[in-house]
């Protein structure tokens, strides 16, 4: 089982969401995030005087599956996410040690 | 040095402009009575102008925090454009009161000898009370500017709810000239400054009290071609034309916002008396709450046996569907009216919010044009229908007569009509000449941060990490960067769409639609 961590733009996410929706995917949490990579922020305006906000708005969406999936899932986000500016954000993939369904107890494959 | 050539530039700026209030001051013949002690006098008539000032003041100033309920309204939109249209209701109440006083009161009230200094025009404009000089630096001239100078303002407000979220700022910038400047100074002029409308000889002429038409019809009409010519916003309409909901970000400021609305509305209509020696304000101000109350209740009933929820903004959307009907016959009608024209009204902003967001396909945040428009012209046809002779000589249909029904009907064609033909002309020579939408990318990322500079609700101080002036190198950069991004998001835009089984609805993914499984 792998853990896919993606860290897209926001305005990107609900295409990549529905995308992910027709692919088909177990589950997936969502968390607002705030970081910044290559991109060094953008400047704002308060009363005149400029400020830089170094970190930015980013969405990170974590879905775990099975490892046959990874490829499928990967690629799709990617295809939907990229627009070819800086701070189109990240894809991780961790290994994922063992999954536990809390309702039934299941482990493994079958629990993801 | 700087510092000094700074201060001497702001001095001689002011020594500029005092002088030149005072060559122009000192040119002209003061006719009026601007400190008031010829209007004033110890007598009882002396007092009642007193009584009288007071309450169109206290009106004025009342119409003047109504401003506040259409900030509050913001609610309905999304966080990321509500500064936006926080700045649209504040330029309004602003700019637009700038515009009024250089121009618009003269072409509405000149020649209709309300007050000094306001006697030249016909009765098709007004030419007179130019940024209130020479007889009309009156108190009861000024006094009357300031009640009509919020009025102007308000009017003007209707129509940024529904332009909400995608309107470029330069373009509501002319728009809120012209409105305040011309469009409905020329019809106000027509109606209540003396003009042909309110001498036609139809019953009593067309009887608009508060400005159901002068305000609401006009303004909402506007707000429909604004929102028409604006096209919907991304995401409204799905490819098959059925539209979805976009929900606000905070109830709890809709609620606020209609409460501070409903307040001011008392001062909108019972100050329209311009008198408390008028004693029906006790009627009119009974009136407009009565319809009010009266569509919020038939909202509540309405919504709870239709969806099964009681839903809040139907419930504010009801209420002030009721205050607009009952703009114009707030002085004319008996209370039992007030509740049918509440009534009537809020199903006519339930059936309006339907033909215009499902039928016409015209994309409407605020549901300005139902609340405004539609029920602008319902409440100018009720002076027709429910007045009942007890006021100002107006005779409605119920009293046997359907003269007045006519003149209102005339009333309400002429300002649809002048509404539609003003906003065709200034939304569509804005949109082929400088474009009336923001990009994509702005309209994705909110016009907050790319118009004004900011979000309406800035991150917690520890998020964001302040580090001074933007370096020049960056900055070109950036702007590279957002090139290529701005293009990146309008080819999504253009992306052919597919209904997604699953989803049961549009999408733009890029994949087609799963054969497996």
């Amino acid at each position: 089982m792998k853990k896919i961590e993606a860290i897209i733009r926001p305005e990107k996410f609900n295409i990549v969401r529905d995308a992910l929706t027709e692919l088909g995917y177990p589950g997936m949490t969502v968390t607002e995030v705030k970081g910044h990579g290559s991109q060094k922020g953008i400047s704002e305006v308060w009363r005149g005087r400029r400020y830089r906000v170094d970190l930015l708005s980013k969405i990170k969406v974590e879905i775990t599956v099975q490892d046959a999936d990874v490829e499928k899932i990967v690629n799709t986000i990617i295809n939907e996410a990229q627009t070819g500016s800086i701070g189109d954000g990240k894809i991780f993939v961790f290994n994922v040690e063992n999954v536990y369904r809390i309702r039934t107890k299941e482990s493994g494959d079958t629990a993801v | 040095m700087k510092f000094f050539t700074n201060k001497l530039k702001i001095s001689a700026w002011l020594l500029f402009v005092t002088t030149g209030i005072f060559v122009l001051g000192t040119g002209i013949v003061y006719a009026g009575d601007p400190n008031g002690s010829q209007t004033y006098s110890d007598s009882i008539a002396g007092l009642k102008f007193s009584v009288n000032f007071i309450w169109t003041l206290l009106g004025a100033f009342l119409v003047f925090i109504m401003q506040a309920g259409f900030a509050f309204l913001g609610g309905f939109l999304r966080q990321k454009n509500m500064l936006s249209y926080m700045a649209h209701c504040f330029i309004d109440s602003t700019f637009g009161a700038m515009v009024f006083y250089f121009f618009g009161f003269g072409l509405m009230f000149g020649g209709s000898k309300l007050a000094p200094g306001l006697e030249d025009g016909n009765a098709w404009i007004g030419s007179d009370g130019f940024m209130l000089l020479g007889n009309s630096y009156d108190v009861q001239t000024i006094m009357f500017w300031l009640f009509q100078m919020v009025f102007a303002t308000k009017t003007v407000s209707i129509i940024a709810g529904a332009v909400a979220e995608r309107l470029k700022f330069g373009a509501y910038l002319i728009y809120s000239f012209l409105m305040c400047g011309l469009i409905y100074p020329i019809y106000g002029h027509w109606v209540w400054g003396g003009g042909w409308l309110s001498t036609i000889p139809f019953g009593a002429g067309v009887k608009d009290f508060a400005g159901c038409a002068c305000v609401h019809t006009i303004g909402g009409v506007m707000a429909f071609v604004g929102a028409w010519a604006l096209g919907p916003r991304k995401g409204k309409y799905n490819p098959d034309g059925s539209p979805n909901a976009i929900p606000g970000h905070n109830i709890a400021y809709m609620v606020i916002g209609t409460l501070i609305l409903a307040f001011g509305w008392f001062g909108f209509n019972a100050g329209s008396t311009l008198a408390a020696t008028d004693l029906r304000i006790s009627v009119i101000a009974a009136n407009t709450f009565i319809a009010a109350a009266a569509g919020a209740t038939v909202m509540l009933f309405l919504t709870w046996g239709m969806t099964g929820y009681i839903d809040v903004p139907y419930l504010c959307n009801g209420a002030l569907a009721g205050l607009v009907a009952i703009t114009a016959p707030c002085a004319y009608v008996a209370p039992w009216a007030s509740v049918v024209i509440g009534v009537i009204a809020a199903l006519i902003m339930r059936g309006s919010i339907w033909l215009v967001e499902v039928k016409m396909k015209v994309d409407d945040p605020l549901g300005a044009v139902a609340v405004h428009a539609a029920n602008g012209m319902w409440g100018m046809l009720a002076v027709g229908f429910f007045a009942d002779g007890t006021y100002g000589g107006v005779s409605g249909l119920i009293t046997g007569s359907g003269w007045q029904l006519l003149a209102q009907f005339i009333g309400t064609v002429v300002a649809l009509a002048w509404a539609f033909a003003w906003g065709c002309g200034v939304f569509y020579i804005i949109r082929y000449h400088m474009g009336v939408r923001v990009s994509d990318l702005v309209e994705f990322e909110g016009i907050d941060i790319h118009v004004h500079g900011s979000p309406c609700y800035p991150v917690e101080e520890g998020l964001v990490s302040i580090s001074g002036e933007v370096v020049e190198e960056q900055k070109e950069m950036d702007r590279e960067q957002l090139t290529i991004l701005e293009k990146a998001i309008s080819n999504d835009a253009t992306r052919e769409k597919i209904y997604s089984e699953k989803l049961g609805r549009w999408v733009y993914a890029l994949v087609k639609p799963s054969k497996k499984k």
